[in-house]
């Protein structure tokens, strides 16, 4: 299997299967998102399953590892791309009509991401699992302290914030066009696709996107909003 | 005395019936057994059609295999831009096609002037050809059924022309670079891109070896071999605007005959009716459109003057000239063939139209190709099917839409039917020196057919040389490698050195180009589509005063030994005025017209070419003399042995 | 008479794949807009000798299209602005009086200078080489009828095969990948029954030599397909993708 690391087709498939991860991983998130919405205590049960459980732990990992994956890999990828596209750059270069932007902008959506993903970890996954796992039942949240495994709070609490808020969803934009184009390549990546499909794909992958950024970016407003029409809900913070 | 060649003895036509001298010639030659195979080093010059089929069968057979080619990869020869298609006797459509009668057709053809040995082999290998090629994956055009399909093509009544698209020369081509690039992968044949043959070595009477610029360093290398085969191509760009590729050149078929192989029938050069008309001085080359056009496409020029000149004059549309007043004169000259008349007889009723002043364009120069019929029958759908990469085509050249209004043609150069003349065995009259494709003589005759020029490229490559060549190695197999110091690759190089260092001490003033077109001028005027013992005489003395000129004032830019595409085009050129004089010494001496040689004064009162069977049935063979003579004339009469000659009729 | 324009040319000079190379600036008037973009050069190279300089060198041969010999990344695009043509078929009436064309050589670590616009180009031979083909040998194969192969998988297969292998496809990848190319000849040769045979062991030692050589991995973007002459689809890239995984899985 040493192709797999070595081939430049092999290692399309390794970015293409951890994508395709990360993406069942985001339909999962933004599901566990929309309970939230209606009602707190079944978000709260969620996250109850999901604090320092065996296999929420052991879940976190593997997401962790396909996440490293696709990170390392997207830059291994790219050091060879651009060693393969020689030091020569063209004086005059001009996107062709019909490349998506995101196609050619991939890594750098990529690292968007990920600094905002650090973001929201030290705001949600640090001091929920995290601190669960460090032994501790209570967390400072704001001037209040709340269970790392009351989720709701924590949403509630972020989300009242603008600039939280504002920041978040320039990171649901950055998703989207990363998705935009990343569902459609993976695959084509591994080869389920022809003249008919790959146009096909395009469209599924933009509804797909579009959706779960959607989805995201109504919770994040929502509990915004809430907090602007209802400030007696986040008041115990402040 | 002229000397007259023996057909028997010198071109080496076997005995027998005409049916069974191919079979009979396999059967009875020397082979080379495949221990021995590997000892031999055979030089072939050229990727195209013939020599990259070639490189690769010999590859295949397991000889030691040297490939040249001038362009970065074997797959860029000309044998690409051929669009139409490959014809073969397959008779998949039942409509009466059988190797005789494409044998026949070729012959009759090229006007009786080819051998008729040579075109029934070819006939018979044709078949063999496409199913080689089917079996390299060449994807051929296919019927719904899945079977192959066939167009018709120019100077047949049965559909027998296999194509891919527009594109069969390319895919034919990325056939035999496939199969040669399979040679190189396992070490048969080494290839040497970007390189150019500038001699060829003769050791005790025989080619072994040539000298090559390395044309990315400017080095001049030594290369030998135990026996050299030329895949060149033809020498069209003699006229500078012509259909073939800038680099397309006739200089190993100067480099040969200047070493003693016979230049044969230099006269014979096609002239293709459907190719875009000139635009201004500054063309390079002339884009031909494919004659498959001439299947659903119909000629035509205006009845009446005054409408051509008010075309001419920009003041009225093709599209508004009325159908009565139309004159399709190609249905009307010769209605059993109509729009599909060969080659040489279509360009000459499009010049004759125009020299009546029927012509249109701003120029004059041009006649209508029109598909508003076909549209009209078939649905624009169809025609697009069929012919849309070639409209694409011309609409991005010309500027105008094809499907709207009709494509403007004008007949050009094509296609060199004449070149080193070869035996039976595709041997030239040097010993171990063969010449396949266009760079040969041997089968087209005067005229070559559509879709011909591919079947004999491939047939020379893949099924004849790989035979008729171990009946000259057989002999060759205790001959050991030849070494690159011997005094006679000494000789060749200096003599290539000295050449190449007069060059660079005229320092004249003027580009190789502006040379070369006006060596295009003389031969397109005077040595054409319609020549008189005038124009010829004339020629000749402009192209002796055109070598002086070309020896007083060039100017090359940069130095000897280094890339110089300036000195590669000089030392071209050089070498096409040689042809441009062998092509008018030959046209001189042919005192008849036939096929694509067009003498003025021999003509019907129809105005169709006459051929003088009693004094002008043989080849004219050209042997070099020295340099500022006249060439001497050795002549190899044709005997048609099997079928009858006849005025061509196209007309019932 | 014609429509003539004046230009202005920025084109990359480059003695050798060792030298620096740099622009240089020439103009041209006067130029008609029914010649082609190389018959410019021509111009410019007529020019040029007759002051005694050294002729921009290029690569070019058939001009009709077909030879891939041709190549000249002009004001950002492989053959030029216009669709679906090589820099030979590309003509003056497609630029404006006064514009400035800048003329750069195709630049990928692949494809190293060889002088001026001339890049060497031998890597995709190698790769042909690789696997490019189907193993038979001259005669003794089968009529070329007794296989029938259905006609939309023949022009399929044809449109593949349509490739000129000119390098617009890595010239245009900001990865500098040749999986256009590539894919073209693995497609054609997979559709085809008589291509099938191989059809393992040709995408696995194609793609091999592909990575040997240095050419970049494909992120999809599509601008190969965008800009080649003939356009190959990169659907073919898809079906590449999956006879060199199919193939692997099944070792």
């Amino acid at each position: 299997m040493s192709w797999l690391l070595n081939s430049s087709i092999g290692r399309k498939l390794i970015m293409s299967v951890s994508g395709f991860f990360l993406v069942f991983f985001l339909i999962f998130h933004a599901t566990m998102n929309m309970v939230a919405v209606f009602s707190e205590d079944a978000y709260n049960t969620i996250c109850g399953l999901l604090g320092a459980n065996w296999y929420a732990v052991a879940g976190t990992a593997v997401l962790g590892g396909f996440v490293a994956i696709h990170f390392i890999y997207a830059l291994l990828l790219t050091l060879q791309n651009r060693k393969a596209r020689g030091n020569a750059n063209y004086a005059v270069s001009v996107r062709p009509s019909g490349v998506e932007w995101a196609s050619q902008n991939m890594f750098v959506l990529g690292i968007i991401i990920v600094g905002f993903m650090l973001l929201h970890f030290s705001q949600f996954w640090y001091k929920m699992m995290f601190t669960e796992l460090m032994g501790h039942h209570e967390v400072a949240l704001g001037t209040s302290t709340v269970s790392p495994k009351d989720g709701a709070e924590f949403v509630k609490f972020y989300f009242s914030h603008l600039w939280v808020v504002v920041a978040y969803l320039i990171w649901y934009v950055a998703l989207w066009f990363h998705l935009s184009h990343g569902i459609w390549s993976a695959f084509q990546t591994i080869g389920t696709s022809g003249k008919i499909w790959l146009s096909r794909w395009k469209v599924i992958g933009n509804i797909f996107a579009t959706v779960v950024m959607l989805a995201f970016a109504f919770v994040t407003i929502y509990f915004y909003a809430r907090s602007v029409i209802d400030p007696s809900t986040v008041a115990m913070y402040y | 005395m002229t000397t007259i060649l023996d057909p028997k003895k010198d071109s080496k036509i076997p005995e027998g019936p005409l049916a069974e001298k191919w079979t009979s010639y396999k059967g009875h030659q020397k082979l080379v057994n495949p221990a021995n195979k590997r000892r031999l080093d055979i030089i072939v010059v050229g990727t195209g059609l013939a020599g990259g089929s070639a490189a690769a069968s010999l590859g295949e057979l397991g000889f030691n295999v040297l490939n040249f080619c001038i362009q970065d990869s074997p797959r860029r020869a000309h044998s690409i831009a051929a669009q139409g298609g490959i014809n073969a006797a397959k008779n998949y459509q039942n409509d009466g096609d059988s190797v005789y009668r494409l044998f026949y057709d070729t012959i009759k053809g090229g006007d009786y002037r080819a051998r008729e040995a040579n075109v029934h082999r070819l006939a018979e290998v044709s078949n063999n050809i496409i199913d080689q090629c089917v079996a390299q994956g060449v994807p051929f055009a296919r019927e719904y059924g899945g079977l192959l399909d066939n167009r018709s093509f120019g100077g047949a009544q049965v559909s027998r022309t296999f194509y891919a698209k527009g594109q069969t020369g390319q895919q034919l081509l990325l056939g035999a670079y496939s199969a040669l690039s399979r040679q190189v992968a396992k070490g048969s044949v080494k290839l040497y891109s970007r390189y150019e043959m500038l001699d060829v070595v003769i050791i005790d009477g025989r080619a072994r070896g040539i000298i090559a610029r390395n044309l990315v360093t400017g080095e001049i290398e030594r290369f030998s071999a135990h026996a050299v085969v030329l895949g060149t191509g033809g020498y069209g760009n003699t006229f500078f605007l012509s259909t073939n590729a800038m680099g397309s050149n006739g200089s190993p078929l100067i480099q040969a005959y200047k070493k003693g192989a016979y230049f044969a029938n230099p006269c014979y050069a096609q002239i293709h009716p459907t190719c875009i008309p000139v635009h201004g001085e500054f063309q390079s080359k002339l884009t031909l459109m494919s004659e498959s056009l001439r299947n659903d496409g119909r000629i035509w020029v205006p009845k009446k003057k005054e409408d051509a000149e008010a075309i001419r004059a920009g003041k009225l549309k093709p599209t508004q000239i009325k159908e009565e007043d139309r004159d399709y004169y190609l249905e009307r000259r010769y209605p059993a063939f109509g729009n599909l008349v060969p080659r040489d007889v279509a360009s000459r009723a499009a010049k004759e139209r125009c020299d009546a002043g029927f012509g249109v364009n701003n120029t004059g120069l041009a006649v209508y190709l029109d598909f508003s019929a076909a549209i009209q029958r078939l649905g624009k759908s169809v025609v697009e099917a069929k012919y849309g990469n070639l409209f694409q085509m011309y609409e991005k050249i010309v500027d105008e839409n094809p499907y709207e209004t009709p494509m403007m043609i004008y007949p050009a150069i094509h296609y060199t039917m004449g070149g080193i003349w070869v035996d039976y065995e595709l041997q030239t009259s040097i010993k171990g020196l063969f010449a396949i494709g266009e760079a040969n003589f041997s089968d087209h005759g005067a005229n070559r057919l559509g879709a011909s020029a591919l079947m004999q490229g491939l047939a020379d490559g893949y099924f004849v040389l790989p035979y008729t060549i171990q009946n000259y190695l057989a002999d060759q197999i205790t001959v050991p490698r030849f070494s690159t110091s011997l005094p006679e690759f000494d000789e060749a190089e200096n003599g290539i050195k000295q050449k190449i260092a007069k060059l660079f001490a005229i320092k004249g003033k003027h580009s190789v180009d502006s040379i070369h077109k006006k060596l295009g001028l003389i031969m397109w005027d005077n040595v054409g589509m319609a020549r008189t013992e005038a124009s010829l005489t004339k020629a000749i003395e402009e192209l002796k005063a055109l070598k002086n000129d070309f020896w007083t004032n060039l100017y090359i830019p940069g130095e000897p030994n280094d890339l110089n595409t300036e000195l590669e085009k000089a030392l071209r050129l050089d070498d096409f005025i040689e042809i441009g004089l062998l092509m008018a010494y030959d046209a001189l001496n042919r005192k008849e017209s036939c096929g694509g040689h067009f003498r003025e004064e021999h003509q019907t009162p129809e105005g169709e070419a006459l051929r003088h069977d009693d004094e002008f049935s043989y080849v004219a063979c050209w042997k070099y003399v020295q340099d500022g003579s006249a060439p001497e004339l050795v002549k190899e009469p044709l005997d048609y042995e099997f079928v009858v000659r006849q005025q061509r009729n196209y007309k019932s | 008479m014609d429509k003539t324009i004046n230009i202005k040319l920025k084109i990359w000079r480059q003695k050798g794949p060792k030298y620096q190379g740099a622009f240089k600036d020439y103009s041209l008037d006067g130029v008609s807009v029914d010649t082609s973009f190389l018959e410019m050069l021509d111009i410019l190279n007529e020019t040029l000798i007759n002051k005694g300089e050294e002729p921009v060198v290029f690569d070019h041969d058939c001009r009709e299209g077909i030879c891939g010999m041709c190549s000249l990344y002009v004001n950002g695009h492989p053959h030029g602005p216009d669709e679906d043509v090589t820099t030979c078929q590309l003509h003056m009436r497609k630029f404006k009086d006064g514009e400035t064309i800048t003329v750069e050589p195709w630049r990928s670590a692949g494809f190293p200078v060889i002088r001026d616009l001339m890049v060497d180009r031998r890597a995709f031979d190698k790769i042909i080489q690789a696997g490019g083909y189907v193993s038979v040998n001259t005669g003794g194969v089968p009529d070329a009828n007794a296989i029938a192969i259905p006609k939309p998988i023949a022009d399929e297969a044809m449109d593949a095969a349509s490739c000129i292998g000119c390098g617009a496809c890595v010239a245009a990848c900001k990865n500098g990948s040749a999986m256009l190319f590539l894919s073209a000849k693995v497609s054609q040769l997979a559709l085809l029954p008589q291509g099938k045979v191989e059809a393992a062991t040709r995408a696995k030692n194609m793609v091999a030599k592909m990575d040997e050589l240095g050419f970049g991995a494909c992120t999809n973007t599509g601008a190969c397909e965008v800009e080649c002459p003939k356009s190959i689809s990169i659907s073919n890239i898809a079906r590449l993708n999956r006879e060199f995984l199919k193939a692997k899985f099944n070792d």
